[in-house]
């Protein structure tokens, strides 16, 4: 901190406005701090600083900066034998905080940092006003980063939308069409209006700059809700993937496969618990460490489920719908036994909070970004098991044709159950996937059934592919839909459009070739 | 030939032990209950109180449902899980007419029902007109739930939609419903729903005689029901709807067209389901959006499923048998009544394939046998 101010005030400031600092009135403070911000002196900084940080002293009619009992004399930066005895605090107060802080942005723009010149133009773009210009320019001639350039060129722009002069204003319009800031757009659409803009060549290039800002608003807002809409796909692919097995291995909808959602969220749950207990200093990893546990956890669950209820009801597909309802219902109140019926607090690992800016207005989360990676490691695993594993040529067999299957000697109840425990499992990953980005409780798990059944339909059964594009298609449409019509419209549209897509290819999308007789 | 009146045939596919064990029915629910109820003093041991008789009444409502659903999945072999979809239509339907009985008793005063003049609408939207009708609304019972049941199930069937894809579907639907209610915008009262009703055709609702009319008229229904159903499956029809069920394909070689059949069915027990609503709604004095839940469609299956798929009165049997221990259960072990329902979900399908009513049969004849 003393090296901070100290260093710094060695040339010497014009003492009369340094003194004027620590005039009575708030007027001539402020006069003060905004002729000192003009001189885009390193050493007007420090001085701004120091009041900002409170430590900005008067003696005798010098002013001061006093840090750990040390004096520096705040226009000449000389350093002073003893602490006067008579030191009185300059006070401020919030007027003139806001100004502080406006004009020490302005002179932070001088900075030799990069960021720091980005941050301070950043922050001055919010707020410019008339007063900021002439620094914004001399700004913008001595800088040379294209990065910061833009920003001020938006601020500077911004700043002079009110000049006198209808040339400047011309410039100003113009250069406010490379913005992407909705604030940008109201104010250039004030500008169309001959009330408040005299000028018609200025309405003109408002009028043309309005429709640039739009479009590329309207471009970042399209990319936005792609991606919302990948990032629900991803999730319905999950959900959906473990179902596209069971089902199309055994013909019967698992109804608990939300619930196994659930398992792998608490699973998840549990693991975060055991790490903030047992390794506090590998929270962050305990995400990475949930996913064979919860693959697990789900995927017993799953098996258990297969060998006591499923597998009696072979052929019986409605009562087997029933009987796993029932399995949910048990699995749901388990849940609020064990873990209570509130939501329990999942919390994002560091390293996946926050998001970046893939463009102007368009924030990505990255747990988002996380998850929709994570969703494709899933598919390219579950690819590679049924395509290139003997357990995977084992289960496309007896979803072909189980009694073929079984005359050639594929074990199908041993089949059954792993295909079942493997549908589970991935279920389970679904939920760790899950209690990133929602809430973790008993009732998670019921919204997932018709939805993710959804994509099975929609992709046709035994088919990765399908599921792949059922799974971004209809996240995607719903996110579109949803922006124009609201979420419940969306989701009655959606089946609308399911009910209808059934009539014309009741296989789905991508149907299994060959010849299939019901019944 | 000639062939026998239709009225005979219709009555005659009652059998004497049918008509019997409905005399027998009908003196319970017509006479006695009603008489305990009105005319010995509450203290009496023998008084049937208010609660007994609002909860069998509702009850019999769902035995309406069930026999309903019975007609569909155990005679036809359709799996419906949204049937509570219809139930609320008719429910909402009728409930609208009972809103409008409020009149200005509401706690605004005003002629609209008290949830408009909290979201401020000025006046009522143009599907409630002709709500203050009793007539109207019977007719909008009748026809709206049908009408929805016939396009869906026309869609559905004519694509041969079935098994677990048409279960899944309907599940779907009655979620997007109960999703349309609960907005307040749809105008139907949103979360809240129709609640507060004060009076039917002028007469109070909570009095203890308008609740015994309740009462009888839903037993009433049911009988009536039971008789329907027994002549539709007795009947030519139901014998083509039962060949549907066991082998479609064949049924449609031999040169049926299935998709009327089960369009027909289908409509009507989407009807039924309605009508039952209409008799729910003022013994409970509430409809809301949560009956439309997929949940408690789901739980009209296992009404059937627990009776017995297939006979006429196991899903009446079933019907009292779940709900009389669902309120016993959620009042004694609260924390329980989830596992239970789940375990007889588990049960009945692993067990009791044929329902209460098949394990009686099947012991009777063991003991026939022997």
């Amino acid at each position: 901190m003393i090296l901070m101010y100290a260093g710094v005030i060695n040339a010497a400031l014009d003492a009369s406005v340094v003194s004027r600092l620590a005039a009575e009135e708030s007027e001539d403070k402020i006069t003060a701090i905004k002729q000192l911000g003009q001189t885009a002196d390193p050493a007007a900084l420090a001085v701004l600083k120091a009041l900002n940080d409170d430590v900005l002293y008067v003696a005798g009619g010098r002013v001061l900066v006093i840090i750990d009992d040390k004096a520096t004399d705040a226009a000449t930066g000389a350093v002073l034998a003893a602490v006067p005895d008579d030191a009185e605090g300059i006070s401020i107060n919030n007027r003139i905080r806001a100004t502080l802080a406006n004009v020490i942005a302005g002179l932070r723009l001088f900075d030799a940092d990069r960021t720091v010149r980005l941050a301070a133009a950043v922050e001055l773009q919010g707020n410019a006003d008339p007063d900021a210009a002439p620094l914004l320019s001399r700004a913008l001639e001595k800088e040379s980063d294209p990065g910061v350039k833009a920003v001020l060129s938006l601020a500077y722009a911004q700043a002079t939308l009110g000049a006198n002069d209808p040339a400047v204003r011309l410039a100003a319009v113009k250069m406010l069409a490379e913005s992407s800031d909705p604030r940008h757009r109201s104010l250039l659409l004030s500008l169309t209006d001959a009330a408040n803009e005299p000028d018609g060549k200025v309405r003109a290039q408002a009028e043309l700059s309005l429709r640039a800002i739009n479009s590329r608003l309207q471009l970042s807002n399209m990319v936005g809700q792609v991606f919302t809409g990948l990032s629900l796909g991803s999730i319905l692919l999950l959900a959906a993937l473990g179902l596209a097995i069971t089902y199309g291995v055994m013909g019967v909808i698992n109804m608990a496969h939300g619930e196994l959602l659930m398992v792998g969220a608490y699973a998840t749950y549990g693991m975060q618990s055991i790490f903030r207990s047992k390794f506090p200093e590998l929270i962050d990893w305990y995400v990475v460490a949930a996913i064979p546990v919860a693959f697990c956890a789900a995927a017993l669950v799953g098996m258990i489920m297969e060998r006591t209820v499923i597998r009696w009801l072979y052929g019986r597909v409605l009562e087997t719908l029933l009987a796993t309802w029932g399995l949910s219902l048990i699995l749901i109140q388990a849940a609020r036994v064990l873990f209570g019926a509130q939501n329990v607090e999942v919390s994002n690992p560091t390293w996946m909070s926050g998001g970046f800016e893939l463009m102007a207005n368009v924030q990505l989360p990255l747990n988002r970004v996380v998850i929709i990676g994570f969703s494709f490691f899933v598919l390219a695993l579950v690819w590679v098991l049924m395509n290139k594993t003997r357990l995977g040529m084992f289960v496309r067999a007896v979803t072909q044709n189980r009694t073929m299957a079984g005359c050639v000697g594929v074990p199908t109840t041993r089949i059954d159950t792993l295909a079942f425990g493997l549908g589970a499992g991935i279920a389970g990953l679904g939920g760790v996937a899950l209690s990133q980005i929602s809430n973790v409780g008993p009732d998670m798990g019921q919204g997932y059934i018709v939805d993710s059944f959804m994509v099975v339909v929609l992709g046709g059964v035994g088919q990765l592919a399908g599921a792949v594009w059922a799974a971004l298609g209809l996240g995607i449409a719903i996110k579109f839909i949803e922006g124009w019509a609201g979420a419940v419209i969306a989701k009655i549209l959606v089946l609308v459009f399911i009910i209808i897509f059934i009539q014309k290819r009741p296989q789905g999308l991508f149907a299994l070739k060959g010849r299939f007789v019901d019944n | 030939m000639i062939r026998t009146p239709f009225i005979v045939r219709f009555f005659s596919a009652t059998s004497r032990r049918g008509w019997i064990g409905l005399g027998f029915f009908s003196l319970i629910t017509l006479v006695l209950m009603p008489l305990l109820h009105l005319a010995l003093p509450e203290g009496s041991t023998f008084h049937v109180s208010g609660y007994v008789i609002t909860l069998i009444g509702k009850i019999l409502c769902y035995a309406i449902v069930a026999v309903a659903m019975d007609l569909i999945w155990g005679y036809a072999g359709i799996l419906s899980l949204g049937h509570g979809v219809f139930f609320a239509l008719g429910g909402y339907a009728f409930g609208m007419y009972l809103m409008r009985q409020i009149g200005r008793d509401g706690s605004y005063k005003s002629d609209l029902p008290d949830f408009m003049v909290f979201l401020d609408w000025k006046e009522l939207p143009w599907y409630w007109a002709g709500s203050d009708s009793m007539f109207w609304s019977i007719v909008l019972v009748l026809v709206v739930p049908a009408l929805l049941a016939f396009i869906f199930g026309f869609f559905a069937f004519r694509s041969r939609i079935k098994g677990v894809y048409f279960s899944i579907i309907t599940q779907a639907m009655t979620y997007a419903f109960m999703l349309l209610f609960f907005r307040n915008e749809t105008g139907f009262g949103g979360n809240n729903g129709f609640t507060d009703f004060k009076r039917i055709l002028g007469y109070g609702i909570t009095t203890p005689e308008m609740r015994v009319t309740l009462f009888a008229l839903s037993a009433l229904t049911l009988m009536a029901v039971l008789v329907l159903g027994r002549y539709l499956v007795t009947s030519k029809f139901g014998r083509v709807l039962t060949a549907i069920r066991d082998a479609e394909t064949r049924v449609m070689f031999i040169g049926y067209n299935p998709l009327w059949y089960k369009l027909f069915i289908w409509t009507l027990s989407a009807m039924l389901c309605a009508i039952a609503g209409v008799l729910y709604v003022p013994q409970v004095g509430i409809i809301n959006p949560s009956e439309m839940s997929p949940a408690n469609s789901i739980e009209i299956a296992i009404w059937v499923a627990v009776g017995g798929r297939g006979t006429l009165i196991g899903p009446v049997l079933g019907a009292f048998i779940v709900n009389l221990a669902k309120s016993y259960f959620t009042v004694a072990f609260p924390e329980y009544w989830l596992f239970f329902l789940g375990a007889l979900f588990i049960g009945v399908t692993l067990w009791l394939p044929r329902g209460v009513v098949g394990l009686w049969r099947t012991m009777t004849e063991k003991r026939i046998a022997r």
